[in-house]
């Protein structure tokens, strides 16, 4: 049961092939025997998971079921849930429960879809490995030894290892792709605006963006489908028409153009990873699509931008975990000063307190206009780099990643390297375009990721050019070995 | 040699929006500590701010009212410091481009003299909450029931040069936002308050070290605040000494100050733009519907007062700076007695309210009653000494002043007949004086009436009309001089 896609159970569910609670109970048995050693869980819900799948059972017999209607999924657990803990893994929030739904939340449950859990991440989705978390690194499940990337590490794994069919993440500067890429799933990051923030733990919150880690394209159509609104909550929720992502799915890319940018092939690319790639992108060119290639200048100055602008904006959204209302607080603090100290050294791990220094320092008096206007001056050139490319173009592509999956531990004592993970995620991030990573071969034995990249609000393009490689593919069907 | 005093304000004032600034909580006053915090003024994490239309209008409306540019673009920033009562560990305010640009007030000073004091300009910014150091055993509690609540912040250039200047113009202001209803004006709870910058120099040199006093709530205190600020100022100068720039807070019980903390303990607050919120966009027509909403102003009022009702600029000019006060006015001055009704409302009504603390809105003698009181004063019924009598009566037990006067049998006696019987009696009664009188220089004669007026007026049980008194003693007396 737990290799069916969501699209399967769907509409195993529909015809009775069996019940939500049976398939809820299924992965609740799964997780139990195999999370100890995957850890893609911070929290289990079997409870709340079977009465949701006990109602979702009674709404698909009463015939008002929506499309997910029963299907168990995971949430990241940055997504606030009302009664159940919300830790962005981090201490500080070991003890926090959201009187509130996330948006996110509240529309898939409204949609009938039934949580397992909430799952890992890097602490306050800061990392790309998954190992600032303080709850333990998720596994990746194609390699044990390696780590299942993040900041969304949890719900990559959870979905790669079959502990979840579906799960939603966050995607800051490549928290959906690179744990999508490095696990072998299709992950999308919407475009920013597309999905509400409203009850999403704020990171950057110029960047933050909910989305999908799925098993195919098509899965995570349906996802976005009921995860995206118009939320009055947000105000930078955008107010563009909720397309039907999966409307285009089967049609012809026959004379698209996808561009292919020079700047994404350089050093640094592994080269198993690269010839992977470049097979995928001749087999956009078999099914009828142009590849053009095309230049992003601004692309090296990315990372260093977004490495000033995310943890400045961070070092402002983390100084409401002051100990004083909710989360940490240092025991018997004998002064505000020693209250707000502690509590916040105690609360928060070594990743979290670096991008807060790095950020306060960025927008401290004197060297505001040397690095944060800078970044910001960076970030338009950037967005302009795709606007010009889209001019001629209708996708992007190159790989997500610039290597697959690499060992617990091995970037841990190098800040710069493990940065250096989203170097091709980060730029997208920056000009807030919709992408999606998916699995296009292997590199020493793991999972490469093919990043297609999309104009503003265009998802269904996006979705539809990730499908119609899965039609003709089958590495998205490929499942890690020893976890049946 | 003489020293030049400069003095800018900065003025908060709460806007009198129904909901907070980003969040949907009530912003009433006086509520149970924490009762009006949401998730959103708590800072849960994952919450956001949605901008509340109605602080815009109102700041905008502030804006069109002291003749300001209005930012058709603004935008919000995050001011960081960390502090028990800000939720966030962030202000959210505006610094870059804030929603009211440069404009000016007019004040009009004692003997006649106007002073125009610039706007730099006024931004709109989130309030924070309290902290309560008292009843928590030596611990601070916190109560977030003030957190959010939208203010505008009034920046003024440093156009005022004294005392007199800066409460003439934080008067204007208070008069400017309660005719426009934006702000409930209650100073006492913190609806304006003000910071006063204030430095001191020998004419014709720079600008000296400039102190801000912070958090000042009532005119009276800001004026003791500036005197004392200006006087420190001028002997640490005349010492040798220098000024710190620094905040500093004035006691307005023990009419002292201290200082707060100097420039180098200030905070560095890391101002950037709040990536939470857009820019907000004005487009012309939105002004301009603004615009036409705007209710009359003090200024105007005033003008109107003197062209309709024949009041003195001065006084005109106190009415129309509350707009209660000027509805309490006119609704009492309907009786075509308008000057007699400014003077009541200026004099023995203020006068009563201020001895029992209360508002011109919990008056408890209406406008009707006023009225009705001063068309007997004008007919001649009773006397203006009698008229107090009523007033009083009016005030402590109501009623409407011919009740009161009928009750009280207060008439004054206006019949010529019995009035010269009684002058005729008291003249007869007073041999000495009536010769003393008539041995007197002309000029002195008018005061020596006074010998006679007050027996006539115990005859008369004060019931007398003066007037009338007045006239039959001096034809009396002058008969019997010839």
């Amino acid at each position: 049961m737990h290799q069916l896609t969501v699209a399967q159970i769907a509409q195993g569910l529909r015809e009775k092939h069996f019940s939500s609670v049976e398939i809820t109970q299924h992965y609740l048995d799964r997780i139990a025997a195999k999370d100890d050693s995957i850890r893609a869980y911070i929290t289990v819900c079997p409870e709340r998971a079977l009465a949701q799948a006990a109602a979702a059972d009674a709404r698909l017999a009463a015939g008002n079921a929506g499309a997910l209607t029963g299907v168990p999924i995971a949430h990241k657990d940055i997504f606030c849930t009302k009664g159940v803990k919300t830790t962005c893994a981090s201490k500080m929030l070991d003890n926090f429960i959201a009187p509130y739904d996330a948006t996110v939340v509240e529309n898939l449950d409204r949609a009938g879809t039934v949580m397992l859990g909430k799952t890992n991440m890097d602490e306050f989705a800061m990392g790309s490995s998954n190992e600032t978390s303080f709850y333990g690194t998720p596994r990746n499940p194609w390699d044990q030894e390696r780590v299942a990337g993040g900041s969304s590490g949890g719900s990559a794994a959870a979905v790669a290892a079959q502990l979840a069919p579906i799960a939603s993440g966050t995607d800051t500067g490549g928290s959906i792709r690179q744990p999508a890429s490095l696990c072998g799933l299709s992950g999308i990051k919407p475009t920013y605006g597309r999905v509400s923030r409203w009850g999403m733990i704020a990171f950057a919150s110029s960047l933050d963006q909910g989305g999908v880690i799925a098993r195919n394209a098509e899965d995570a159509a349906l996802m976005l489908q009921d995860m995206a609104s118009h939320d009055a909550k947000d105000s930078t929720n955008s107010g563009q028409p909720i397309d039907d992502f999966g409307a285009t799915l089967n049609d012809s890319l026959q004379g698209k153009r996808i561009g292919i940018p020079k700047q994404y092939f350089g050093a640094g690319l592994d080269t198993e990873t690269g010839n992977a790639v470049q097979a995928a992108l001749e087999q956009y060119r078999a099914m009828g699509a142009e590849l053009i290639e095309i230049d992003l200048p601004h692309t090296e100055l990315a990372v260093p931008a977004y490495y000033v602008i995310a943890p400045a904006e961070a070092s402002a959204n983390l100084s409401r975990f002051d100990g004083v209302r909710y989360g940490h607080r240092c025991d018997n603090p004998t002064d505000l000063m020693d209250l707000y100290m502690r509590s916040r050294a105690e609360g928060f791990g070594d990743e979290v307190k670096r991008r807060i220094m790095v950020g306060a320092y960025a927008l401290s008096a004197g060297y505001y206009d040397a690095y944060f206007r800078k970044a910001q001056q960076v970030r338009r050139l950037i967005s302009q780099d795709f606007q010009q490319a889209f001019a001629d173009v209708d996708f992007i592509a190159g790989p997500t990643c610039p290597q697959p999956a690499f060992k617990l531990g091995e970037k841990t004592s190098d800040p710069v390297a493990m940065y250096l993970e989203d170097i091709y995620t980060i730029p997208v991030s920056l000009a807030g375009l919709p992408a999606m990573s998916i699995p296009c071969g292997t590199s020493h034995g793991l999972p490469v990721g093919l990043q297609l990249i999309g104009r503003h609000f265009d998802e269904t393009g996006v979705l539809q050019l990730a499908h119609q490689y899965q039609r003709a593919t089958d590495w998205h069907t490929r499942t890690p070995a020893g976890l049946e | 040699m003489s020293w030049e005093t400069v003095i800018g304000l900065e003025v908060h004032v709460q806007l009198a929006t129904q909901s907070k600034i980003f969040s949907g909580s009530s912003t009433a006053f006086g509520a149970e500590p924490n009762t009006q915090a949401s998730a959103v003024d708590l800072a849960l994490p994952g919450t956001l701010p949605v901008p509340n239309a109605k602080a815009f209008e109102y700041a905008v409306m502030f804006g069109l009212a002291v003749n300001a540019e209005i930012g058709t673009t603004s935008h919000f920033e995050r001011k960081n410091y960390f502090y028990p009562d800000l939720p966030k560990g962030y202000q959210t305010t505006q610094l870059e481009q804030p929603i009211v640009g440069a404009g000016y007030v007019d004040l009009n000073l004692s003997e006649g003299r106007t002073k125009r004091v610039r706007i730099h300009h006024a931004h709109l910014e989130e309030d924070a909450g309290k902290s309560l150091h008292e009843d928590f055993h030596g611990m601070s509690g916190i109560d977030l029931n003030r957190a959010g609540t939208p203010l505008i912040e009034i920046v003024s250039e440093p156009d005022m040069s004294n005392a007199e200047e800066a409460v003439a113009f934080a008067k204007q202001l208070h008069a400017i936002v309660t005719s426009l209803g934006i702000c409930d004006g209650e100073m006492a709870q913190g609806s304006m308050r003000f910071d006063v910058n204030i430095s001191v120099r020998r004419p014709g040199e720079p600008l000296g070290t400039r102190t801000e006093t912070k958090n000042l709530n009532s005119f009276r205190f800001m004026e003791e605040a500036i005197k004392l600020e200006v006087e420190r100022q001028i002997d640490v100068l005349e010492d040798g000494g220098k000024i710190n720039q620094e905040t500093r807070l004035y006691n307005g019980d023990t009419k002292k100050a201290r200082a707060m903390r100097s420039k180098e303990e200030a905070n560095d607050y890391r101002y950037f733009p709040c990536p939470d919120l857009l820019p907000v966009i004005l487009d012309e027509g939105y002004v301009e519907r603004v615009r036409q909403n705007i209710p009359e102003l003090p200024d105007q009022r005033a003008a109107r007062f003197v062209s309709d009702y024949q009041l003195s600029d001065y006084d005109a000019g106190i009415l129309a700076a509350d707009r209660q006060l000027s509805a309490y006015f006119e609704a009492a001055a309907n009786n075509g007695q308008a000057k007699l009704c400014a003077n009541w409302i200026m004099g023995d009504i203020s006068a009563s309210l201020n001895t029992s603390d209360m508002s011109i809105n919990t008056c408890p003698v209406t406008p009707e009653q006023l009225a009705g009181l001063v068309a007997r004063i004008a007919d001649d019924t009773i006397s203006n000494k009698q008229a107090k009598k009523v007033f009083e009566l009016m005030w402590s037990d109501g009623g409407s002043a011919d009740e009161i006067i009928e009750k009280h049998g207060m008439k004054q006696v206006s019949d010529t007949g019995a009035l010269e019987q009684i002058v005729d009696e008291v003249l007869a009664s007073k041999p000495q004086e009536v010769a003393n009188y008539l041995a007197a220089e002309e000029s002195k004669r008018k005061k020596m009436m006074g010998a006679f007026m007050g027996p006539i007026m115990q005859a008369t049980k004060g019931q007398a009309n003066p007037g009338m008194v007045n006239k039959i003693l001096a034809q009396k007396l002058n008969a019997l001089a010839k």
